[in-house]
């Protein structure tokens, strides 16, 4: 079997065999490369799957057994993609975890699935396994990558990972037969990996996803883009997460290309620059910060510079998406963005590490227009894609030639997509969750016999061109109390796209006009600050600012008029705005992993701050609770004021139609 | 206390060697002030050994004693069963002992990999000719040897990411990282450390003590140090020896030193009739 998957005679049903298929066809080839030490360490495929072989039967000699989840707690590292690999090879199911969440949110993923084996990044790691063990009875090892300041731990149930090797190895001839037994019981069927969802409302759910989901959907978007052995991608989001598995693991292991990971987390800018990835994903965060950072640092450079960039990029903008899409442009203008390119585009796609990429992905959030062509002008191949964890990620993708920043694609190849009665998005693909573990009654809830699984996000598709557009999540687009159309993350995301607006969550559901809480971004506001001579102690003092009140302002009124002249969502307009003493954090439960809003919790935790956004008053006095990144509780006191936003009159149907 | 020979297991289960080193009764006068009176007190291999006491109380004039910078004017030092006599800085360095500064002693304009390098300067054999002939000398291969025990002392701090940042540039925290990570690059067996924790936020003493913990577990140095928080202190330390107007006035675990009416009094104040 497995020799006729080499030979490319049978598909491969399984990751093991796409390994096994890889080394017969990639051998030498680079599969994995890692920063340590300062310099790139690199791993054939041949030489990974030997250390992925290693760390399986090093599993085996612990006792690992058919069905047992084996928790991945960690950041990117060649390793923790090793050790779902041998995982599977058990017959294991690998379940990665978020590395920031808090030990409670573990213990309950913990118990949920019943971990019996976990592979922990570093004693952090480690640490929080050790505070929840008491509670969680199904551990039964504990393994660790990085061996620092482990020494003195209990080892009766705990071993580094390379020792784990080191014992597979010695014990080959002892656990050989049954390995080679147990790869080759693994079907298109069996499970390949099981991901938790971040769950915006309620707890998380592990979504059991297939060989066959992995392996087909890997397959579809590899071809869509053309991915082979040649390409490169830098695996630095967080593994827990559908996109890296899909990425890191399925397109990988489908395509053969190469997957890199950054020395840490905070090398990850000066990582990307050296490897120069010719895939790459990101959320809109990711490429905000950078053209952030790119704007800051030109507000510093020489006038000679500064002009020369100005010039350029106007030229860029004007005809870069142009030229990207193929589309006709005349010879001067060509010309010019020729020398654009020399002067300003080449060094600066370099400089952000893009010089090499054929294909960008974002995706998870509504991505600014500002941002989207600022990247495509420059000749980068940025793209957005629509999926969740449900649908092994794909659902809509753009193809190229057809990009917008306001639309998400068409269907991804293989998939079905309806819209419901109420507007919701429904898909069925080969990619589709096999089901919610142990939660019969959410799987029903959200497939159909038929296979249909609802997203929870209203959308429709855009008549002429065939594209799908999201407006909103479901379950957030409301009523106001005189009935007009409430979709807070249509506005959210049009305030988001300010550099100075980190993060805005929209009341107003039931309640006859919209308010708003702004979180602004240190880095933009703090930079802007510094230029205007504002001095500041704190991230508070720099919030309540009223300069900065100012500016808010202005951006909001901004957004108010552009809201005004869509007549559905006219009544969508801020009235009452304030901007919020600390960031909104996961730590703290006002937003999930991702970074994606609870609105349900904000609206608990800040119920005073919203009864003052409508009771009139002009500031209020608050205090909050905040957690610290070990755990540790404390509490932020403040005094808040609160702005008016003039609102523009909104449009009659009859004017817009005009 | 004074069982010189054997050593002892700490509360954690680690085992402490020897003693490597012994004040014998330091007296340091500078004209007319005294700054340590009669100071007696050992510091065995393995251990953490805190010397603590309020503002002036001779706990650098001390520390200064001990990496032979002051040379006492009464009492001896022994290292290694060895009376140490008066000794150049190289000297002092090549006997294994590195220090760090109250006050940050790092070349500003230096990137922070080359200020990390200049701390193996100790360890580099080829001399000013080898290292102009580069290539051929050999020197190159030395260079890259020295540059592979720097990256690990680079990973093991986790200051990546400001690798090939110039110190100047950092915020104070990162910087006294730095100069530890310069103390570590020359590999001592007896570090000293001058208020490690001084001007630090809550968050940056924690990573700072595990990244002291981190050092004396796994390269089993030996750790001097100077502290003014009494809670980093206590979590710390093994030893400590507590000073008070030049003299000391405790010496034992936290625990002793904690209960010692005569320590109480010299931190707290005590009433006068």
């Amino acid at each position: 079997m497995a020799d006729a998957v080499a030979k490319g005679q049978a598909p491969a049903q399984s990751i093991p065999a796409l390994l096994a298929r890889n080394v017969a066809r990639y051998g030498g080839y680079p599969a994995y490369r890692e920063k340590e030490f300062g310099i790139w360490q690199s791993w054939t495929w041949a030489q990974a799957a030997e250390e992925i072989r290693a760390m399986a039967l090093g599993f085996l000699s612990l006792g690992v057994e058919r069905g047992d989840h084996v928790a991945i707690i960690g950041r990117n590292r060649p390793m923790h993609y090793w050790s779902m690999v041998a995982a599977q090879m058990c017959g294991a199911i690998p379940v990665p975890l978020y590395q920031d969440a808090a030990a409670e949110e573990m213990a309950y993923v913990m118990e949920h699935c019943g971990a019996r084996f976990v592979v922990c990044g570093d004693q952090e790691q480690v640490d929080k396994i050790v505070e929840i063990e008491d509670r969680i009875h199904a551990i039964k090892h504990v393994m660790y990558t990085d061996k620092r300041g482990m020494r003195k731990y209990d080892h009766s149930r705990m071993n580094a990972l390379e020792d784990v090797q080191a014992e597979g190895r010695a014990g080959h001839s002892r656990y050989e037969s049954e390995l080679d037994k147990r790869i080759a019981e693994l079907t298109y069927d069996s499970t390949c990996v099981m991901l938790y969802t971040s769950g915006t409302t309620g707890k998380p759910k592990g979504v059991v996803l297939s060989n066959r989901n992995i392996i087909e959907t890997a397959k579809a978007s590899s071809e869509f883009d053309h991915l082979n052995h040649n390409d490169e991608v830098l695996a630095y989001l967080p593994m827990a997460w559908v996109g890296d598995f899909i990425f890191s693991i399925g397109q990988a292991m489908w395509a053969g290309f190469t997957v890199n990971c950054p020395e840490s987390p905070e090398t990850m800018m000066t990582d990307l620059r050296e490897i120069g990835p010719t895939y790459f994903f990101a959320p809109p965060r990711v490429f905000e910060n950078q053209l952030t950072s790119v704007m800051i640092r030109m507000e510093d450079a020489g006038r000679l510079k500064k002009w020369l960039f100005d010039r350029y990029m106007a030229v860029a903008r004007e005809v870069g998406p142009d030229i990207l899409d193929g589309k006709a442009v005349s010879f001067g203008k060509r010309m010019s963005y020729v020398l654009g390119n020399l002067f300003v585009y080449g060094p600066l796609k370099n400089t952000l590490g893009f010089s090499r990429i054929r294909v960008g992905y974002t995706a998870g959030e509504a991505i600014g227009p500002e941002i989207f062509s600022f990247y495509r002008s420059l000749g980068i191949n940025l793209k957005q894609l629509y999926g969740q964890t449900e649908a092994s990620v794909f659902i809509t993708q753009q193809p190229d030639g057809e990009v917008r920043a306001d639309t998400v694609g068409v269907p991804s190849p293989g998939v079905e997509v309806k819209i419901g009665e109420n507007g919701e998005v429904y898909y069925r693909s080969p990619g589709t969750f096999v089901e919610y573990y142990k939660n019969a009654e959410s799987t029903a809830s959200t497939k159909d016999p038929e296979g249909w699984v609802a997203t929870g996000d209203a959308g429709f598709f855009e008549e002429d061109t065939g594209h799908l557009r999201i407006i909103d999540r479901a379950k957030d687009v409301g009523k106001m109390a005189d009935g007009r159309l409430f979709a807070p993350k249509y506005v959210e995301n049009k305030l988001k796209f300010y550099p100075s607006i980190l993060e805005a969550v929209v009341f107003g559901a039931g309640k006859d006009r919209c308010t708003a809480f702004i979180n602004i971004d240190l880095t933009a506001v703090g930079n802007w600050a510094e230029r205007n001579n504002i001095s500041y102690a704190s991230y508070q003092e720099l919030a309540g600012h009223p300069r900065v009140y100012e500016m808010i302002r202005e951006h909001v009124e901004e957004v108010n008029a552009s809201i005004a002249e869509d007549p559905m969502l006219s009544g969508c307009q801020v009235h009452r705005f304030l901007i919020l003493h600390k960031e909104l954090d996961a730590d703290d439960g006002e937003m999930t992993r991702t970074r994606k809003v609870r609105r349900n919790v904000i609206g608990e935790k800040f119920a005073d701050l919203i009864e003052a956004l409508y009771d009139g008053r002009d500031e209020i006095y608050t205090e909050t609770e905040v957690t610290y990144e070990d755990g540790r509780k404390g509490s932020i006191k403040a005094t808040l004021k609160i702005a008016d936003a003039k609102v523009a009159s909104a449009k009659t149907m009859a004017e817009a139609a005009e | 206390m004074n069982d010189m020979s054997d050593g002892y297991v700490t509360a954690d289960g680690r085992q402490i060697g020897g003693v490597i080193m012994e004040m014998k009764n330091i007296t340091l006068r500078f004209g007319g002030v005294v700054a340590i009176k009669d100071i007696s007190f050992d510091i065995r291999e393995g251990e953490i050994r805190a010397i603590i006491g309020p503002n002036g109380a001779g706990k650098s004039s001390m520390l200064n004693v001990i990496s032979g910078f002051y040379i006492p004017t009464e009492g001896e030092v022994w290292f290694h069963g060895y009376k140490r006599g008066p000794m150049r800085p190289y000297q002092v360095a090549r006997l294994g002992i590195a220090r760090t500064f109250q006050n940050i002693a790092l070349f500003d304009g230096m990137s922070v990999l080359d200020n990390i390098m200049t701390g193996r300067l100790t360890h580099m054999k080829s001399g000013l000719l080898a290292q102009a002939g580069w290539w051929w000398t050999g020197a190159a291969k030395e260079e890259d040897e020295h540059r592979e025990k720097v990256e690990k002392i680079i990973d093991f701090l986790e200051i990546q990411n400001i690798r090939k940042t110039p110190v100047g540039r950092l915020p104070y925290g990162l910087k006294k990282r730095v100069e530890l990570a310069r103390a570590l690059a020359a590999e001592p067996k007896l570090l000293l450390l001058d208020e490690p924790m001084a001007g630090m936020n809550v968050e940056e003493k924690e990573d700072m003590s595990r990244f002291i913990l981190d050092v004396n577990d796994e390269f089993g140095t030996t750790i001097v140090l100077i502290e003014h928080d009494m809670g980093v202190v206590m979590d710390l330390s093994d030893r400590v020896v507590v000073m008070d107007y030049g003299k000391k006035i405790g010496d034992g675990t936290p625990d002793e030193v904690r209960n010692n009416q005569d320590v109480i009094d010299a931190y707290l104040g005590v009433a006068h009739d």
